[in-house]
């Protein structure tokens, strides 16, 4: 459990982070791009023939500074994967970073269970 | 028309707009008392020197949801490894590990609404943890006394041979069946939730308020994927993962 002991898994996550860009390159491979996973308005209405009011009025509840991962302007080919692999670094530093404060929060200070 | 509907629908990280206030809100008061027990539940079972594992399980939660895999008809999905990191965590860290995962995917990334993160941790967070650990656990110790040889007088050498051997197919075959029925649940319930929306809302034109397709077409929508694909793939990283884990880091391995 000492960290050190872990550092053969932090290098796996590390590993995992640079083939992240496999989650966009494979989808595409497969299909014609375009938005994967979930709709914005635009997609819905094409598949639903409108767009529901209250989903129009939540729908934009949020702005997520990275939106789905990309970066303004590098929306495709090289410069995706690239920021994609950035954001996997940006996200796994704010993930570890608040499990750590949350753990030091909740953990006790010595012993063993 | 049907097919139009169903192409590139798969949504796991139910994004905002798609739930009405009843089910959003529902579930954001569900996760509430279920977060404050799985943080006294993780203050009575973790110790300091463990921080470092929880932020390995979250990290390792949020990086492989990234791996989009591909599906016939042009939807995508991806494991979440909450089941693995329950085995290897215990089942309320765990919780804890991927909803502090799926709140940076939310907040930072978009993946996954704000409205809708409540829905979003009870499905993955909980539900997908809770009974892939749960089916874990029971095949891990099916007729097998799960104690044996741990106390008495074995040397620690042999007591270490029976915990690895004691790993070996039906911990395995534990993890991969509890992770396989672990996220096709999650599933399920985003399927149920999103399918709902048609009867909980409609707006004065008697049209859908809010995610505007039935549980019929919902759930095959969503299930199809799960069952035959990413269940699978949920299962294979699972014990995959396990199994790296067993040779670099038996003590990890809980029992």
């Amino acid at each position: 459990m000492k960290g050190s002991k872990l550092k053969k898994l932090w290098i796996g996550i590390g590993l995992l982070i640079l083939l992240t860009p496999l989650g966009l390159i494979l989808p595409e491979l497969f299909r014609s791009g375009g938005a994967w996973g979930e709709w914005g308005i635009d997609e819905l209405k094409r598949i639903a023939g409108y767009v529901p009011l209250g989903f129009k009025k939540l729908s934009e509840f949020w702005k997520a500074p990275i939106h789905d991962y990309t970066f303004v302007g590098w929306d495709a080919g090289m410069k995706s994967y690239m920021g994609y692999i950035i954001s996997g670094v940006i996200g796994v530093a704010l993930v570890v970073g608040i499990s750590i404060l949350v753990g030091r929060l909740l953990a006790r200070k010595n012993g063993n269970s | 028309m049907r097919k139009i509907e169903l192409e590139g629908f798969y949504v796991m990280h139910i994004p905002d707009g798609y739930l009405g206030p009843y089910t959003y809100g529902g579930l954001w008061a569900a996760m509430a008392p279920i977060w404050i027990y799985a943080s006294r539940k993780t203050k009575e079972t973790l110790n300091v020197s463990q921080i470092p594992l929880l932020a390995l399980g979250a990290a390792f939660s949020f990086v492989i949801m990234m791996f989009n895999v591909p599906m016939l008809g042009g939807t995508t999905g991806h494991a979440t490894g909450a089941t693995l990191i329950a085995i290897l965590l215990g089942l309320w860290p765990a919780v804890i590990a991927v909803s502090i995962a799926l709140v940076i995917q939310a907040l930072i990334f978009g993946d996954g609404g704000i409205t809708a993160l409540g829905a979003n941790c009870f499905n993955m967070a909980f539900a997908e943890a809770l009974v892939g650990y749960a089916v874990y656990r029971i095949i891990s110790s099916s007729k097998f006394p799960p104690r044996a040889g741990r106390r008495g007088d074995k040397t620690q050498d042999s007591d270490a041979e029976t915990q690895r051997s004691s790993l070996n197919a039906r911990h395995l075959i534990g993890a991969g069946t509890g992770a396989y029925i672990g996220i096709n649940l999650a599933a399920f319930l985003t399927a149920v939730e999103l399918g709902i929306q048609t009867i909980l809302h409609a707006g004065a034109d008697g049209r859908p308020l809010y995610s505007p397709f039935p549980l019929e077409i919902t759930i095959p929508a969503i299930m199809f994927g799960h069952i035959f694909l990413f269940g699978i793939v949920e299962a294979l990283v699972s014990v995959l993962v396990l199994v790296y884990i067993r040779k670099s880091h038996p003590e990890l391995i809980r029992r």
